[in-house]
This record gives structure tokens, sequence and C-alpha cells, in this order.
């Protein structure tokens, strides 16, 4: 036993001469000062981390048996669901995973929004964080035409449709996007190639950032308060306590915990009352004939129902490209967020009433627009998302003069509780 | 701060309300039960007599019903398969598809996934829906899919039903039992109930017979990861004394 | 909290309880990933037994079907030919008994078969898996004028006589495989089935 742990040490020894692997773990993990008031909301970075995880290890072994074939695809998914021993485990956990993603991604920007998380120093940490946002949507967009059922198909269909709204360029890129008339077998190659070798690569490499960013300038706290500011004697931070024992078995209760229900949707609400896998997405794709209702999966609703909402024309723009332009801005606007939030104090904890009002009802309005999105427009509907897209987007625009104008509690100089 | 949420919910749920409604006759409850594996066998045997000389479910294997219905693969081979003679094959249909076009207007759709696309009550509905109607190439009309052109395929078990109120427009819709026996099959009522109930919770399992083992196998996953909890929450316990 | 001091031992406990359940967790994850590598029901359905119809075959002839991918032959010897099996010995075969290769029971004899005329062989070299020539001619010029009669694998010149039983002096370890089969009738064979249904 002492042979073998003597052993390990010198291999570490070995390595650590010609690689910088001890100043690696130090870095981040064991002299990793992470303030000690981290609270339910901070479980959400690193449980994004393991669907990540989960979305690669499942995505590798769906390859093995999927067919990116516009005539094999859809049989393909069954035959994994059935003919491949454990396959249907396999492709639960990576179609709940992509649901899950968005639920911990949404949860994780949300404590953003509630800590200032975003505010300075951390304003890369944010811009990295919204590309990653970003590069999940495409990730999830081009991953849900693989299956090939009609929801997949005319998802995609629509989606890139999107493009055509562009002037004068509009048809021409939409042809060149798809690759035929409409969306194919060639879309299907290519939107799989994408699917699994671009865009993993693109997130893993900005997860990457996005933690260098954070250790480089160190956690937030739901006080919102600098831990660097009052160091001890050995320059470590008072109100810091180092990632590794703490956080990590503090983060692996997390992990459990999110793995329990993570599992009680794969193995008892896999489809989610259709939610996560849409019922219309078990009809093979028809380029012929569109299915009665079609929607996109929950996590692009919102910005769905930002699309549906524009219905006049005006500046002599039509309303499909308004639909197009406010949806992308309703995602871009994100980024601007560390300099639209002129508030002195970080910390919901310590913000005044506009401020936790203005953000109540974004909340609201997203989850509606979201809800909206899921349903067949009607003309009531249409009216309730318009008002609710230009809620959301006054949320951004006056944000400057509502967090300025906003009174504020002393933000207190440690972190409490 | 209180009133303030409250106002927000009350809010949102008028906005989530706007949104609620549907259309169409309310369907049936189709309450099938997968785990009974009798239903199920009764189910497949209605199947194979009735659907399968126009449906298939070219995505389930014979040996794999066998297995999980509990049945030998010779009684398979000898009452349950007639368009093939290998037990490892799936359930193909000797109909070609152009053929089918030409006879019935549109291909019968595969029924490997039916279940999962329009669901168990959607389908025990559907095939308690058939009423007589002339002006049908038919003969026969459903109240749950207006103007399929799938004929009665079920009509010598049931027999035929015809629309409660005939010439009144105003009401069926609301009416609980808008149909009515107009000649009888080989089955009563009830019996034919089961029956469709049968081959309803059959088409289910098609759908995914992954169903019948991973409720079992999620029961000890989430049992281990309760085990992993307690052990990883002690742990956390004794750290986090270190922090004041 | 009353109760603040550190008990290492404790704390070292609770660290490999968990570590080790936690181990286990992911032993038992890896599971459905390695089983999912196994062959699948349509691998399975493909690779089914084969009938094989042997009415046509004349003396001195060989058939070849297809049974999990691999070749399998039928061959039909000749009375000269089984008898200048019987009459080859451990002083040339590497394994003339079959003691220690592939076969059904009932195929442990010089013949390798059920029924002493007709041989049911799986068609790869036990060697590296090329597939071995047809060679029942005795003495063929480019085998040389002791050639029986047998096969020869090209790839690494392995040679097995009628029976597929391996010659000394080559690479291949072993007599090549006999696969399971039984006889539906006289006429016909179902290859990858054996009288008992195992496979």
């Amino acid at each position: 036993m002492n042979g073998i742990v003597k052993g390990l040490v010198g291999l570490r020894d070995w390595v650590d001469d010609r690689f910088p692997l001890m100043q690696l773990w130090n870095d981040h993990m064991g002299c990793y000062y992470a303030p000690k008031n981290f609270n339910f909301w901070y479980y959400f970075g690193v449980l994004s981390l393991v669907v990540l995880t989960i979305q690669i290890i499942t995505g590798i072994w769906l390859v093995m048996s999927y067919k990116p074939d516009a005539s094999l695809a859809f049989g393909s998914v069954e035959y994994i669901m059935r003919d491949v021993s454990w396959g249907w485990l396999i492709r639960y956990m990576h179609s709940t995973g992509a649901s899950f993603f968005f639920i911990v991604v949404y949860l994780h920007m949300f404590r953003g929004l509630l800590y200032g998380s975003f505010k300075k120093p951390r304003e890369l940490i944010w811009i990295l964080g919204m590309f990653i946002y970003l590069s999940l949507m495409a990730e999830a967009f081009f991953g849900y035409l693989l299956p090939w059922g009609q929801m997949s198909y005319w998802g995609a269909q629509v989606i890139t449709s999107l493009f055509g709204a562009i002037p004068f360029v509009g048809e021409t890129l939409l042809e060149w996007i798809r690759g035929d008339y409409v969306v194919s077998d060639i879309t299907l190659n290519r939107f799989f190639s994408f699917h699994v070798i671009a865009l993993p690569f693109a997130i893993a490499g900005l997860v990457v950032l996005h933690i260098i960013a954070l250790h480089e300038v160190g956690s937030n706290n739901p006080d919102g308060v600098e831990i660097k500011k009052h160091k001890d004697a050995d320059g470590k931070p008072l109100d810091g306590i180092p990632f590794h024992p703490y956080y990590t078995v503090k983060d692996s209760v997390g992990v459990v915990v999110f793995l329990m229900v993570f599992a009680a949707v794969v193995f008892f609400a896999p489809e989610m009352g259709g939610y996560f896998l849409e019922h219309n997405n078990f009809i093979p794709a028809d380029p012929l004939k569109t299915p009665e209702h079609i929607a996109p999966v929950w996590y692009f609703t919102p910005f769905y129902s930002i699309l549906r909402a524009n219905t006049v024309n005006f500046f002599g723009i039509p309303a499909k490209l308004w639909g197009v332009i406010f949806m992308g801005l309703g995602t871009m606007v994100f980024f601007l967020l560390p300099w639209l939030d002129r508030s002195p104090v970080k910390s919901i904890r310590y913000r005044g009433p506009i401020f936790k009002t203005a953000l109540g009802i974004f909340v609201v309005t997203f989850i509606i627009l979201g809800y909206l999105g899921m349903l067949p427009p009607t003309d009531m509907r249409t009216l309730v998302a318009q008002i609710c897209t230009i809620i959301y987007f006054l949320f951004f625009i006056l944000m400057p003069f509502y967090t300025k104008w906003d009174q504020t509690k002393p933000v207190p100089d440690r972190v409490t509780g | 701060m209180n009133k303030l949420i409250c106002a927000l919910i009350l809010w949102g749920m008028t906005g989530l309300a706007l949104a609620a409604g549907g259309h169409g006759p309310a369907l049936l409850e189709a309450n099938v039960n997968i785990g009974n594996k009798t239903s199920l066998q009764r189910g497949a045997r209605l199947f194979v007599n009735y659907c399968l000389s126009c449906h298939s479910a070219q995505f389930m294997r014979y040996q794999r019903m066998a297995t999980d219905l509990g049945l030998d693969d010779s009684v398979v081979k000898d009452n349950l398969m007639f368009t093939t003679d290998k037990i490892g094959d799936t359930m193909k249909v000797a109909m070609r598809p152009a053929d089918a076009e030409k006879w019935f207007g549109v291909a019968p759709p595969d029924l490997s996934v039916i279940a999962r696309a329009r669901g168990a009550d959607w389908l025990y509905s559907f095939l308690n829906g058939f009423y007589l109607d002339d002006t049908r190439p038919t003969g026969v009309n459903n109240l749950y899919f207006p103007d399929t052109a799938m004929p009665h395929v079920l009509s010598e078990l049931q027999g035929y039903q015809q629309l409660k109120d005939h010439g009144e427009e105003a009401g069926h819709a609301s009416h609980a039992a808008p149909l009515e026996l107009a000649q009888a099959g080989k089955m009563d009522e009830a019996e034919y109930r089961q029956a469709t109930r049968d081959l309803v919770a059959f088409l289910v399992y098609v759908g995914e017979p992954a169903k019948l083992v991973r409720y079992r196998v999620g029961f000890w996953v989430i049992a281990f990861l309760f085990v992993l909890f307690v052990a990883t929450y002690l742990m956390k316990r004794e750290y986090w004394k270190d922090v004041h | 909290m009353s109760e603040n001091a550190v008990d290492p031992d404790r704390r070292r406990f609770l660290t490999g309880t968990a570590s080790v359940i936690g181990g286990i967790g992911a032993g038992l994850a890896a599971i459905p990933f390695v089983a999912t590598f196994q062959p699948s029901a349509r691998a399975k359905a493909i690779g089914a037994p084969v009938e094989a119809d042997i009415s046509q075959l004349e003396l001195g002839q060989r058939v070849t079907y297809k049974w999990r991918g691999k070749p399998v032959w039928i061959v039909r010897r000749t009375p000269e030919e089984l008898a200048e099996l019987e009459s080859l010995g451990s002083d040339t075969l590497r394994d003339p008994d079959s003691q220690e290769s592939e076969q059904p029971a009932f195929a442990v004899n010089a013949w390798r078969s059920e029924k002493p005329e007709y041989l049911v062989l799986v068609g790869i070299c036990t060697h590296l898996g090329c597939s071995p020539n047809f060679f029942p001619q005795p003495g063929l010029e480019a085998m040389g004028a002791d050639w029986p009669g047998g096969f020869y694998c090209p790839c690494h010149g392995s040679k097995f006589d009628l029976a597929g039983r391996v010659f000394l002096g080559v690479p291949a370890p072993l007599n090549m495989v006999v696969p399971p089969y039984r006889y539906i009738d006289d006429t016909h064979i179902m290859i990858g089935e054996m009288e008992d249904g195992a496979a």
C-alpha cells in the first residue's frame, strides 16, 4: 500500500516537473478561495457542467447507432430504442439532458440577475456565458432535426426560413443554408456535423474560458461583496474558503440530488407530457404535410413568441423581418446587461423595490411568452404576446434609468450568514 | 412585497388561462395496463388478425414480443406470424405502400410508435368512434377522426354504431354518448370495449417496449442515489464544521 | 453548532464511504454503456439460422451460404476423399482428432461432420480470419505433389485438409470451425441451430 502511494506521488512529481499540474490544481481547486456564503442558486454552475458531461458521453454512444440519412434516421432512433441493449436509456438520458441543460442554464443565468454577477468586474464572464448560451441554442436546434420526425423537420423548416426574411439575399441564403430547396437529407447531414463536432468543440472551449475568467476575478456571492477586499495576514480572503474540499463536498450533494431528479424524469416521465419529447415527433418527417400545430421545444418558446408577436409592417419593413429582428435582439440584449445596469449595488438583497418589481415582472413575462409559444396563436394570445414582448424589451431599455433612481440599502462590508 | 408577488402570480395566471382550451369531442379514457400480460396477449392477437394486414409495425420484432409477453417462440410462430417465418423479423406487411395508396387514398401509417404520437386515449376513442355514414366511400365515419380513410375493420366484432339525435344538429358535441348501436356484432358493448382496450394496451407496449423495464430500473437507480445522497450529505456536514 | 471539534477519523471514514459508494455508482452507470456494444437484436436477427438446400449438390462440389455474415461451406465429399481423410494422422496434422478445435460433439471424428459425406464448415481461417481457397484436387501442381486435397489460405499460407483440419508447419493454430447445424430432412440443413435448439 505504502509502495503504491509512493509510486503515485513519484509519478505526480515527475509530471509536475514537466507540466504545471499542481499549479492548475491549486489555482482552480485547492487554493481557489470561494465565498463561504454560497446558497441554493450557486449549484447550477456545476450542474451545467454535469449535464454537459452527460450529453457528451451519451452523444458519443448515440452516434454509434444513429444514421444521419433522411431515409434511415427515424428508423435508427427506434433501432436505438428497441434493438440496442440499453439503447433506450442512453437515448432518454440525451433527450432529457437537452431539456435539463436549459433548465439548469436558465436558473444559472437568473442567479446572475439576482446577485448582479454580470456587473464589474465580471462582465467578460457574463459575455462568455452568453456565448455558451447561444451555442447551446444552436446545438439544441441542430440536434432536434436528427430524429427526423415531423417536429424536427418542420421546426428546422420554420427556423431556417427566418433567414429568408433578410432583404435581397434572403432566398439565396436560405438555399445555401439548407443546401437544397427545402430541408432535406443534405441539411440533415450538415446539421449532424455541426451537432456532433463543431458546436460541442465550441461549447467545451467556451466553458473553459468562462471558468478561467471566473477564477481570475473570483466568484460573486449572494451579498455581492468582494471577498478579496478583506484578507488575513497570509493574503487569504477572510470570507473565503478553499473550493476543495469545501465546495467539492457541498457540490457533490447537489449533484446527487440533481441526479435523483434527472433519473426520475429519465425513468418515469421521459416525454414529460410532450414537453421534452413532442408527440408529433413520433411521426416520421413528411415534407408534404405540416402537422396541425407545430411548436418548438419549450426552451425556445419565449423567443418564438416574440417572433410571432410581430404582425404589423412599419417603417417600411415587413412584419416577418421585424419578427426576426426582435427575436435576435431578444437574445442579444442580454450581452448589454453589464452596461445597462447602473445600480451601485450588485445583490438583490440591497436593491430597492423598483428593481425587484422589474425583475419579477420580467420573469413572469418570460414564462408567459414561453407558454404562449407552445400554443397555436389566436387573436387574444397574439395580443398578450405583443404586450409581453413590449414589457420584455422595456425591462432592458428602461434599466439604466430605474436602476439609477432606485433606492438601495447599505451593503455590508463582509458577507452575511 | 407579498402583495406584489400575489398580483404578479394572478396576472401570470390570467395570461396562462387565456391560452388554454381545446377542440373536438372529449376523448374516452383508455385506462390501459401494460403490466397485464394476458391483456397484451389478447391485444397482440387482435393486432395481427385485424391491423397487420394493412398496417405494419416495422420496428417491432416478433421475438421481442414473444419474450416480453411471456410467449414461447413456437406459439408466436404458429399463431401470430402470418407474413414471415423468421422470429427475428419485424412486423412488416405484405401490402405495397403504392397499392395501399391507390386503394385507400393514403398509405396506412406504420403503427410502431402510433401510441406515442396519438396517445392511448385517442386510439381507444378512435376504435370506439366509428358510425354509419352513407356519404363516405367506406360507409363509415369516425367521431374522433372525421373523414378517416380507414374502414371499420372491427365491425364484425362491434357491429355498427349510428349517431344519436339524427337530424338534430344542436347539442351532440356535449352529449355524453353520441353514438348508439345500430347493428349488433359478435361482441356485446362491454366485450368490445375490453377488446379495444387490450388492443390499445398492445399498441402502447409496441410504442415503447422498454416501458416494461424502465420503471423497475428507475426505482433502483433512485434508491441507490438516495443512499449516495445520505453518504455525501454526512460528508459535507462533517467538512463544513470548519466553516464559521 | 455545539460540537465543532474536528474528528479526523470520522472525516476520513465519511469521505471513504462516500467515495466508495460513488465509485460503485460510477461502475453501475457504466454497465449500460458497455452493454450497448453487444450485438443488437437486429444483428442477432440477421445472424439467425440459415436453411441450406443440398439436393442439387454433386459429389466433390461445394456451395457457400452466409451465416452471421461469415461464409459457411457445404462440401459433398467423394468416397476416395473420405478414405484419404481417415488415413491422415498426427504426423501431418496438428489436431487430427479435433481435441482442441471448435465443433459440435457429433463432428469429433475424422471427417468432422454428422453424415460423413457432407462437410459443413465456417470458411474462415483460424489464423487471422481470411477465407481459404478450395483446392480439392490431390497433387495439385501449385500445392506440391503430396497435396491430399483441401483448403489453402492465400493470406499467410495455412493449409487444411478436406475436413478443415490444419496441417503441421503452417501458421494457423487450430482446425477450421464447424458451426452448429442440424438436418431438417435428407436434403435440407439448418445452419446455426442444433437438434436441441441451441445456437
